[in-house]
């Protein structure tokens, strides 16, 4: 099939970015999106053109580092599913694709459309963690863990940081990224005696990063690529408020 | 210089011996020592996280956008660990036992041992920092069985276990960063060791954003920067996954062990074109419950639910009936070549087998019918019921191949072909991980000593966190001790400029070639090469015209390459330009391995030596040893043998009938 793609070309992140209108031509329906993307940036070298920046590593789903935001969708049409899993099965012949990198003020462009999400790795380092070194765990079967709070512990930690969440928010708000990792170690024994500190401390630096408000929208986990659940937030919010009500300071 | 420092003693009081007797830094002089990672997978990044808490000033390197972005994310299955909380009569030496057997009696019995006895503590240190793992309803860590083994020692997070670890060691690794023991360098390139009298005593890193080359000091270097797998281009490795590191290692010194000894892993998903930028991963861990097919009947174009049963040819269960589907992985994988070379291949390419779940999921129906205490009920809500529970174990990945092919596992079989997975060669290392130069360290997958000739499933996993976590932490102590008189050398030293201004050379040499042809064109000329003739059967004369390929190819690369941009700028054209102009010297090395190794073992299958039923045929007089090559200038190297020893386990010729 032909398409044409609307895609978001930016040099750096002083510059100031514009659409540009590309053809994407013989394109197969088993092919991924950016497979596709591939295709077009060997056709750009062979005619002495810039190829287009994206991030993308493991193209399997899980590295979170593909961040496309396609047609209106973060990752595209497909529910549950990252930007390296979409497949040109989803288009027909002749349509028309927009590609623009995530649109957040937490997330500057770097180029194109790689964005800068380095704010994730700083609201993890603001409490993402359970504070144990290395030698110092018992056995691993002491403390019984409740299946149903492990299971929705891992769906929980089953985010994988990509920030389609960020962009799919009308506020940009990071709000189902940092509730995922508080809910997750909220929910385990291990995770307790540092809960109250760790729900203030990563909202605090998530604020400071200049992602928005959570307004109860919904939409990042309407386009959670990984479907992390809305449930997660209430749980943010129900650590957040106790903390701010019982903890010692 | 080329000693593996096993301690003496017997096997399994080598470790404990040594880690009594190993040198100490007190905690005032750890603050003066600077330590270099590069990688942050589970070794690299369990390494910075251990190091970083015992005081030491870390410095760690990624070149993605996050140090939690590593390959390591992908690893499906699970983790083995000798807890036997199965009481299936598991022990420290069964799985050191299974370990070296099923790597084909080419791995070094010390390291492995070593292996065994911490992988206990990686399962308790995980779950003490929140990864969660599977559980069963009493609330204890559940488990499954992996291929080569006949018991039930695979922990594991659905089919998400490696993202569980590595979120793990990431989150352990942020906590050190916030603390100010970590400084973490995201989106930056290592390209060359600085190497100062002798030892290695820092590196030279391009800020991939900037295109500034950086001079970073170390008293010592790690390299955790994974495997080699995509000098096939077509892998199940990232995109973004190298050679570059553990390469500048090689060509600085280090000798590179075992390269040809490539995992070439049975379930994936098929190639579907030309376009195919890489190959997705089936969990190994579908074998459990996945029976391997193909029809009875060669060039059987009818649909799989049109053979029936007695038309289809279990082949594993057929000629392997004690393990079945749950082979080791090279021998699954030749088994699958075997079958489709055949001609009893399925699917539009005939180059795939079925890996069919019906059986299983008519047998959770009914366990769970069982458990429910239902009566009356139809078999279609036994397969419902089945579903649910095949969902729950692989859900994810029953998606993901939906995702990719478009066709429900649920209701029709998946169809898989071996691919290229994982690569047990990498830099050789003493027991204390330290490679031939003084000062580099390698960890991971990016070193050569645990899996032989073969990776069993879950092994990977426990490899890098044992090596992070509880291995290099008094390995690398024992080498700094007697640094702490050396105060952090100055990057305008001779070393650093000099360093820098060959890095510089080759980037310049990058953008002012202005050939003809991308990157990739070459890296899928190379990729080709490698799997028809290195690939899962090798044979003299193909190796050979692979090395006259492969020279020809780097020729034409370095005079017909063309980089687009500039080289003060993101540019992921030049990047990728300098990882495949290495995985070109690889590819070469690789092939030299091969021939050299006129033997079958493991995953490395020369046609000229096999039993009379086909099956890989060792030879143990000759080519028991570790072929570590040391680099000579361009495409040559000098071939240096380590023996290796059996004493607890005596080779024999590994049967799984």
């Amino acid at each position: 099939m032909n398409l044409t793609l609307k895609v978001w070309r930016q040099k750096n992140k002083n510059d100031q970015g514009r659409f540009e209108t590309l053809q994407a031509k013989n394109i197969s329906s088993e092919m991924s999106f950016l497979e596709m993307f591939d295709v077009v940036n060997e056709g750009l070298i062979n005619e002495g053109k810039e190829p287009i920046a994206f991030d993308h590593d493991c193209r399997e789903g899980i590295c979170g580092m593909c961040s496309m935001h396609i047609n209106g969708r973060a990752h595209g049409p497909w529910d549950g599913t990252t930007t390296c899993q979409l497949h040109m099965r989803a288009f027909k012949d002749g349509d028309t694709i927009t590609v623009e990198p995530w649109r957040a003020g937490a997330f500057p462009v770097i180029k194109d459309l790689t964005v800068d999400r380095s704010a994730f790795d700083r609201i993890i380092e603001a409490g993402g963690y359970i504070s144990v070194n290395t030698g110092n765990a018992q056995d691993a079967n002491c403390i019984p863990v409740d299946k149903t709070k492990a299971d929705l512990a891992f769906a929980a930690a089953a985010c994988i940081g990509c920030g389609a969440c960020v962009a799919a928010c009308k506020n940009s708000s990071a709000m189902l990224f940092v509730s995922a990792k508080v809910s997750q170690l909220a929910l385990l024994p291990q995770g307790h005696p540092e809960k109250q500190s760790r729900a203030l401390n990563m909202v605090a630096q998530m604020d400071k990063e200049g992602f928005g408000s959570c307004t109860n929208t919904g939409a990042c986990e309407a386009e959670c690529p990984k479907e992390i659940s809305l449930t997660n937030i209430a749980r943010l919010n129900r650590e957040f408020i106790g903390a701010g009500l019982s903890s010692e300071k | 210089m080329f000693d593996a420092k096993i301690p003496a003693g017997p096997l399994n009081s080598k470790w404990e011996d040594y880690k009594g007797h190993c040198k100490l830094v007190n905690p005032a002089n750890k603050r003066n020592l600077e330590v270099i990672i590069i990688g942050t997978g589970l070794a690299g990044a369990s390494a910075a996280a251990s190091l970083g808490e015992l005081g030491y000033k870390v410095k760690a390197f990624c070149f993605q956008d996050s140090p939690r972005r590593a390959h390591s994310i992908a690893a499906q299955g699970g983790i083995n660990a000798a807890k036997n909380y199965q009481n299936d009569g598991d022990s420290v030496f069964r799985l050191f036992y299974d370990t070296v057997k099923g790597g084909d009696y080419r791995a070094r019995e010390a390291n492995v041992h070593r292996l065994a006895e911490v992988s206990g503590n990686i399962i308790d240190q995980c779950v003490a920092q929140g990864v969660p793992f599977a559980r069963e309803y009493g609330g204890l860590l559940s488990n499954r069985s992996f291929g080569g083994t006949q018991v039930q020692r695979t922990f594991y997070a659905a089919g998400q276990t490696g993202q569980q670890l590595l979120l793990g060691a990431y989150s352990a690794l942020e906590r050190q960063v916030a603390l100010g023991n970590v400084k973490m360098y995201n989106r930056h390139e290592m390209l060359d060791i600085v190497k100062i009298d002798g030892k290695a005593r820092g590196i030279i890193a391009r800020d991939l954003i900037t295109g500034e080359l950086e001079r970073h000091f170390g008293h010592a270097v790690l390299i955790c920067s994974g495997g080699y797998g995509n000098v096939f281009f077509l892998s199940t490795n990232a995109m973004g996954s190298n050679v570059t590191a553990a390469w500048k290692a090689t060509k600085n010194g280090a000798y590179f062990a075992n390269p040809c000894f490539t995992q070439i892993h049975p379930t994936c998903i098929p190639v579907s074109g030309d376009h195919q930028s890489k190959l997705t991963l089936m969990s190994e861990s579908l074998r459990n419950d996945g029976r391997i097919w193909v029809p009875k009947k060669q060039n059987d174009t009818r649909k799989a639910s049109d053979i029936p049963e007695e038309e289809r040819d279990y082949y594993l269960e057929r000629r392997y009936p004690a393990f079945g589907n749950l082979v080791p992985r090279d021998v699954a994988s030749r088994a699958a070549k075997e079958r489709c070379d055949a001609g009893y291949g399925v699917g539009t390419s005939k180059q795939a087998v079925y890996l069919d779940f019906a059986a299983a999921i008519e047998r959770y129906g009914n366990i769970e019918v069982g458990k429910r205490q239902m009566t009356n009920v139809s078999k279609e809500d036994i397969i419902k019921l089945g579903k649910e529970v095949v969902a729950e174990k692989y859900g994810n990945l029953f998606d993901m191949y939906a995702k990719i092919t478009g066709e429900n596992p649920y209701e029709l079989p998946m169809r898989i072909y071996p691919a290229v997975h994982y690569t047990m060669g990498g830099l050789w290392v003493d027991y204390e991980l330290g490679t031939t130069v003084p000062g580099l360290y390698s960890l991971g997958e990016a070193n050569f000593s645990d899996h032989g000739a073969n990776r069993l499933g879950a092994s990977a996993l426990m490899q890098g966190l044992a090596d992070g976590y509880f291995v290099i932490p008094y390995t690398v102590g024992n080498y700094l001790a007697d640094e702490i008189r050396t105060k952090a050398i100055p990057t305008d030293h001779p070393a650093f400029v000099e360093a820098e201004n060959k890095v510089k050379e080759t980037i310049n040499k990058f953008m002012t070639i202005k050939g003809s042809k991308s990157v990739d064109f070459f890296h899928k000329k190379l990729g080709k090469i490698m799997w028809d003739k290195c690939g899962m059967a090798r044979n003299e004369k193909g190796l050979k015209e692979a090395i006259e390929e492969i020279k020809a190819l780097r020729a034409e690369f370095w005079k017909e390459v063309r980089v687009p941009g500039s080289a003060d700028e993101f540019n992921p054209e030049l990047e990728k330009a300098g990882r495949v102009a290495d995985f070109l010297e690889l590819g070469e090395l690789m092939c030299i391995d091969a021939l050299n190794r006129r033997e079958s073992c493991g995953g490395h299958f020369r046609e000229e030596s096999q039993t009379d039923e086909g099956e890989a045929q060792r030879d143990d007089v000759n080519f028991s040893y570790v072929a570590a090559w040391e680099y000579k200038g361009d495409g040559q190297y000098e071939l240096h043998k380590e023996p290796l020893e059996f004493v607890e386990c005596k080779p024999t010729q590994r049967s799984y009938k």
